[in-house]
């Protein structure tokens, strides 16, 4: 099960990697959603994947049976989740208003800040 | 005092001044709220770095679930310390707002976001989880960008753009090493992962190592990774431009320097040499860059990088001298440099620009301003007694004791460049007349918020020359504070309890 999510780690990064090299910031953007994906599956893997045993309690125990999966990594993941998608909806508000009252997605051409001399 | 409170206090006040701030944003005197709630923030960090000096480095457990299970904020001398200078900073900014801010801006919600990155930034300093560090940091971070591109200019929300995207990367890279050393090592706490990291592949470690760095070097400004930095702190009102100068760097050097005194010391003869030349070059390319520009901002913001330099140099040393002048660099750094932004958003009112060439006539006009800046450029440029010499001659002398002559020079050569470029500002925009034939006297303000913005520039100057007068005590601190990162024992212990 690892090798597995590690290759789509990799694909999903190398190809988001791609995507960000490009001058194009939506496309940088749409970059960036499969980035923080890997990173996430990535988290989501170190805890070691153990299919069909879900982190539960059973009725009237005190602890899990042995062999459950990490609940851990699934808590960050979680919260990982939950960031990225805030930090990606301003991102993708802020190129929006960019591209208004700059009128380019050209980040070669967003020399506004920095004019050329 | 418990340990609970004093640990917990420095993070609430600055969340409850926020949700107060944005509830009377409308009203003309709710930014007072974000005033008073930076004044106590600050007592709050002074009486929790008096019990870390008393008691050494405490911790608390939140909710109850004991290391290395659930969260710490743990707080060493460091930690405290960059508490207490967070809540000068904030303070001194909070204040500048009250005649910077307009009614528009505030009215958006400028001071409930500017409490919440001072939250962001006090809990970084605070934690003692990585993952907690990270939610920290995006705290900061997400406040931030509000800050940076509130206003929604043109040059705002180019800078805005750059800055956001290259500090995701960073985000990324930090959260992925998180993953990848949870992984290999089963642990988060920062006290646990001390131990972990000791027993685990050492390769594997310095890889992971490798990600951090770069992670946190995109924060905190290093070569090659520093570009979104000049693009962005030049664009956003003064009084954000301060705070973002004064802390937000320092954030991910002292992240640098927690990470790789308490946890990455396995492999110190590749990590640190790394850190040693990238602070060199950090030092060099950041005052060459200054020295080609010609907005007061932006020679500000290269000047940022360049110093970032002295402080990484002194964590890759690892000597107990250097670190200690990397602690002391950091909080002279922080002052200075927030009083010369706060300066040149004077200057802006007053001379119409920051841009050198356009302006000018600043010393006959404003005679009290023109003295409040040369105190902190030549504490920047490492003029005794003012505390940048002292920050300055602990990180050389710590150099040579190593027979580092290459790195010694280069610091040196450095804080030559520094005084060119500060005597470019003073020359172009204090001395010579203003092109516009404008005399820009201080007079024209208005006298409240001539007082609002001078206040704090002459108390953050008081602060250096005092710092530079008396150097004692502070060093005394900063040399604990380089103890305890180096023999991190008792820091352990308070987290995670004496080993049985």
């Amino acid at each position: 099960m690892e090798p597995l999510v590690a290759i789509m780690v990799g694909a999903l990064t190398a190809g988001a990697v791609y995507l960000m090299l490009a001058r194009n910031v939506l496309r940088f953007l749409f970059g960036l959603i499969l980035i923080s994906n890997a990173a996430n599956l990535l988290i989501f893997a170190s805890g070691r994947l153990t299919p069909e045993s879900p982190p539960l309690v059973p009725y009237g125990a005190d602890v899990p049976p042995p062999g459950v999966a990490n609940a851990l990594p699934q808590a960050l993941v979680l919260t990982a989740i939950v960031i990225g998608f805030g930090l990606f909806a301003f991102a993708l508000v802020l190129v929006y208003r960019g591209y208004q009252n700059l009128g380019t997605l050209d980040s070669d051409e967003m020399r506004i800040a920095e004019p050329k001399e | 005092m418990s340990a609970d409170i004093a640990l917990v206090l420095p993070i609430v006040i600055p969340f409850v001044a926020a949700i107060l701030a944005y509830l009377f944003r409308r009203n003309a005197e709710g930014r007072w709220i974000s005033v008073v709630g930076s004044a106590i923030h600050l007592v709050v960090g002074l009486l929790l770095l008096m019990a870390v000096l008393q008691e050494g480095p405490v911790a608390a457990q939140m909710g109850g679930w004991p290391a290395p299970f659930g969260i710490t904020l743990v707080a060493d001398t460091l930690s405290a310390v960059m508490v207490v200078i967070t809540g000068i900073t904030a303070l001194a900014v909070a204040i500048y707002a009250l005649a910077e801010i307009d009614r528009p801006i505030a009215e958006l919600g400028y001071h409930a976001l500017f409490q919440v990155l001072i939250a962001g930034v006090t809990g970084a300093f605070l934690t003692g989880d990585l993952f907690n560090l990270y939610v920290w940091f995006e705290v900061m971070l997400i406040s931030s960008f509000g800050l940076l591109v509130m206003g929604g200019t043109r040059a705002q929300l180019d800078a805005g753009i750059k800055y956001v995207a290259l500090n995701l990367i960073s985000t990324i890279l930090f959260l992925s090493a998180i993953g990848l050393l949870y992984g290999a090592t089963g642990t988060l706490n920062l006290a646990d992962l001390r131990g972990a990291v000791a027993l685990a592949d050492p390769a594997l470690m310095t890889m992971i190592a490798g990600l951090f760095l770069v992670g946190f070097g995109i924060k905190a400004g290093v070569f090659p990774l520093f570009f979104w930095l000049p693009a962005a702190y030049h664009t956003p009102s003064f009084a954000v431009s301060a705070v973002f100068a004064g802390l937000l760097t320092k954030v991910g050097v002292y992240a640098l320097m927690r990470m790789f005194t308490l946890v990455f010391v396995h492999d110190v003869g590749f990590t640190h040499t790394v850190m040693l030349w990238v602070a060199v070059a950090t030092m060099v390319v950041g005052v060459l860059g200054a020295a080609a520009q010609t907005d007061m901002r932006r020679i500000l913001s290269f000047h940022i990088v360049s110093q970032i330099g002295y402080m990484v140099l002194g964590l890759a040393l690892l000597t107990p001298f250097a670190l200690l002048g990397a602690v002391f660099y950091l909080v002279h750094h922080i002052i200075v440099k927030a009083n010369l932004f706060l300066v040149s958003g004077v200057a802006d009112r007053i001379a119409g620009g920051t841009e050198i060439d356009r302006i000018g006539g600043l010393y006959a006009g404003a005679p009290v301003l023109a003295f409040l800046f040369l105190i902190p450029a030549f504490s920047l440029a490492g003029f005794p007694p003012l505390s940048g010499f002292w920050a300055k001659y602990v990180l050389v002398k710590a150099s040579m004791d190593l027979s580092m002559w290459v790195v010694a020079f280069a610091a040196l050569a450095v804080g030559l460049m520094t005084i060119y470029s500060m005597t470019k500002i003073w020359g172009r925009a204090f001395w010579k007349p203003h092109p516009g034939g404008i005399e820009p006297t201080l007079t024209s303000l208005h006298p409240a918020q001539r007082g609002a913005m001078i206040g704090p520039i002459a108390g953050l100057a008081v602060l250096t020359v005092v710092i530079g007068l008396f150097p004692e005590p502070f060093v005394a601190v900063a040399e604990r504070a380089a103890n305890e990162l180096l023999d991190p024992t008792a820091y352990v212990t308070a987290v995670l309890g004496a080993p049985s």
